[in-house]
This record gives structure tokens, sequence and C-alpha cells, in this order.
């Protein structure tokens, strides 16, 4: 194990962990907002707009995030419409993301009793001020666990970001391998990143999980 | 309508090159899952055991696997082994080891969650019927999982098919391999032909990926 070539090369795995980061958890914030609104949606049952949420479900969770990223990078230009790394990165996650977060929100939303919502009714709260005052709260302590799983699960898929040239954890790792045949050297500190990325999210998420457990209305 | 690339599909071979493209990921995918059921089973089993030991090196296995990449764990077999074991190893089979690694601690742990929910009167009263431990496996508890393992395999068999995707990245020439060579040797007659090969290769795996999840989600409903 050579250490002074792991010094020399931490700050360019530094970077490119915060590329990964930064990408990641902006593709995660939209993907969380695609999943709310589709989620309500669903709840709601909205005519048309139901349809849509579920064909878009359906694509996205059935094609590969590497295949979606490519269609996006390479084939969307095309059309006209131009993007660039970064873009596509985001644009890609969210795509991907957007559709597991709507299925952990759903599957909150329907472990909510409808009387819950009958009850706010009647007691003449408006539609929307169930949802966010009655409803809301004791789905999402449901939905949590798969939350935080989505979360995990997107991060660990950013690992494909240097297919569209993003020069993320595992380009960097590619390049050195390439360059100076420190294989050891090069995969240590690429498994060492992605603990450092990954591990506190898995840690919350089971505190949190602890902690949630008991917040469900008469459970 | 603008051109969409989509007549680079119908020249010569193009389409039967995608076709066996997709046929190397596929495969790949199934090998692996064909070996990490079995392989997970009894990783599943094992998992239930009491002794501290086994206990902590199935969980640091399995928790190893689920948190890193999928594609770091290629890297480190295709590229590792390598420069660790002097040995060259081909893509191929460095994602068929990676894949049943990591179908292996998927399937174990599904295969866990489904034991421990079985009532512990099942496992007592086989044993005061005088059934040996082998015997309760086989007749008392095994067919209970089964049908709620089910579902969740087939689920891996799509999760297993979109995550050989990746094997482009350790070199494999799969169906993304061969649409970019596609592309790059019509560029010049149509320029617009990555929007119809890359919108194909996604139409493929849709259509390989889509019944098998509507099967798992409408057993899942069946059985559940």
């Amino acid at each position: 194990m050579n250490w002074e070539f792991i010094w020399e090369y931490l700050p360019l795995y530094r970077e490119a962990a915060l590329l990964t980061v930064k990408i990641g958890y902006a593709g995660i914030a939209i993907a969380v907002a695609v999943g709310l609104v589709c989620a309500v949606a669903l709840y709601f049952k909205v005519p048309v707009l139901k349809r849509i949420i579920s064909v878009y479900i359906e694509i996205s969770r059935n094609t590969p995030l590497l295949i979606q990223l490519f269609f996006i990078y390479y084939a969307l230009p095309k059309i006209g419409i131009p993007t660039s790394p970064e873009a596509c990165g985001v644009a890609g996650l969210a795509f991907l993301g957007g559709s597991y977060m709507t299925e952990a929100f759903r599957s909150g939303l329907e472990a909510v009793e409808p009387i819950q919502m009958e009850s706010a009714l009647s007691l003449g709260l408006e539609k929307s001020q169930a949802l966010r005052h009655v409803i809301m709260p004791q789905a999402m302590s449901v939905s949590v666990p798969a939350f935080v799983a989505n979360v995990i699960f997107l991060l660990k898929e950013t690992s494909v970001f240097s297919a569209v040239s993003l020069m993320d954890l595992m380009f960097t790792a590619k390049d050195l391998i390439g360059l100076y045949y420190k294989t050891t050297e090069s995969l240590l500190m690429l498994v060492v990143f992605y603990l450092i990325i990954l591990l506190p999210v898995s840690i919350l998420g089971s505190v949190l999980e602890r902690r949630l457990r008991h917040a469900g209305f008469g459970t | 309508m603008p051109d969409l690339g989509l007549d680079v599909l119908f020249k010569g071979k193009n389409m039967i090159r995608l076709l066996g493209g997709l046929w190397v990921a596929v495969k790949i995918s199934l090998i692996s899952v064909a070996i990490s059921i079995p392989l997970g089973i009894l990783l599943g089993i094992i998992m239930t055991s009491k002794n501290p030991l086994i206990k902590a090196v199935t969980r640091v296995y399995l928790e190893f696997i689920r948190i890193m990449p999928q594609l770091v764990l290629l890297f480190i077999v295709f590229f590792g082994t390598t420069s660790a074991l002097g040995v060259n190893i081909s893509g191929e089979l460095a994602s068929v080891i990676v894949f049943t690694a990591w179908g292996t601690a998927e399937m174990g742990d599904l295969v866990r969650g489904a034991l421990i929910s079985i009532p512990k009167h099942q496992y007592e009263s086989a044993a005061a019927l005088t059934l040996t431990p082998a015997q309760t496996y086989l007749y008392v508890i095994i067919p209970q999982t089964v049908r709620r393992l089910i579902p969740l395999s087939i689920n891996l068999i799509t999760r297993m098919i979109k995550t050989t995707s990746l094997i482009l990245m350790i070199g494999v020439v799969e169906v993304l391999k061969v649409a970019q060579q596609i592309i790059e040797a019509n560029r010049m007659s149509s320029p617009n032909a990555a929007f119809g090969v890359y919108l194909t290769v996604l139409f493929m795996y849709f259509i390989i990926c889509w019944p098998i999840s509507m099967l798992a989600k409408r057993l899942e409903k069946k059985w559940g």
C-alpha cells in the first residue's frame, strides 16, 4: 500500500465526492418534489393525471438509469433539447427517483385510514387543510423507511454518472488505475469515499425509523 | 416531422446486433439469478442462526454488499483481481461474480425476513412431533415461506436485468456498446441516429422488465 500516493490524490477524490453529493442531492430534492405531487395526485385520483403518472412510474421503474442518462444526454439534443452533463445527471436522477419516491409516499398515504379524511372534512377542514394537518403527518411517518431506502438507492445510482462524462468518484478511480496502475490504492479510496457518503444516511435512517415507529395514530 | 434516426435500425443487421447485445446482458443476469437463488436461500437460513460469530460475519457481508454501488463492486472484482491475484478475468466473469454476490445478499435478506416472520410455535410444534431440523425446514417452514418469496424473487430478476446495464462500464460489449457502434458507423448518413437507437434500447429494457414486474405485482396481490 502506497500511502504517499493516497495522500497525493486525496484532494482529487474529495472533489469528485463533492460533485457526486451535490448532483445526487439536487436530483433527490427534485425527486422528492415530483414524488409528493404524484403521490397526492394519485391519492385524490385526479382523472387524466392519474393515468399519466402510472405510465411514468412504469417507464421509470422498468428501465436502468444508465440508459435513461444516455437517452437524456445523447438523444435529446438531436430533437433540439440541449443538455449539460450536470443537468443530465440531475434530470436523470430526478426522473428515476420521482417514481420511487411516489411509491414511498403513496404507500404512506394509503396506510392512513379513510376515516381520518372523513373526520377532518366533517370538522369543516378544507381538503387541502386536512391533507396538510391530518393526513400528511401520519403518512410521512409510515413513509420514512421507504424514503430513506430510496435516498440510499439513489445515491448509489449516482455511480453511473461518469458515463455522461461527469468527473465523479468512479471516473477518478478508473482514471488513476489507467494512468498509474495503483489499483489497490485507487479502489480503497473509492470504497472509503462511498462509505463516507452512504454510511451516515444509512445510520440516520435506522435511528429515524426507530424514533418514528410510535408516531402513528392509534397504534 | 424531424429526422429521428429510426431508419438506422432497419439498415443491414443493426436490429439483430442490438438484440444480440441485449442478450449478453440478459444472459449474465439470468446466470447470476440462477446461482443467487439457491445460495441466497442457504445464506438466509444461516443468518437465522443464533451463533454470534456467524451472525456478525453474514451481517458484515450483507451490509457491505448492499451499501456499495454495484459499479464499485464491479470495479473491485474486475480491476482488483488483476492487481491482487495477478490473474486477468474477463468482464463477463467479473459481472457474474459480482451479480451473484449481490443477488445472494439480497436473496439471503429476503429469505431471512420470510423465515423470521414464521411464528415460533411452528418450529416448536415440529420439534414436539420429533421432526429433525432438516425435516422441519423441508416440510413445515419452507412451504410457508415460498409464497412470500416468489414475488420478491421475481422482482429481484428485474432489478438484476436493470443493473446488468452497468457491465458496459467494465468493457463488456452489450446492447449499449453495440448502440454506440451503430451510431458511430452511421454518423454521416444519419446524424440523428442517437435518438432512434437509444430510444430503442430504452424500449427494449422496458419490454423485458415491465411484464416481469407486472407478474410480480400480481402474485404479490394474489398471495399477499
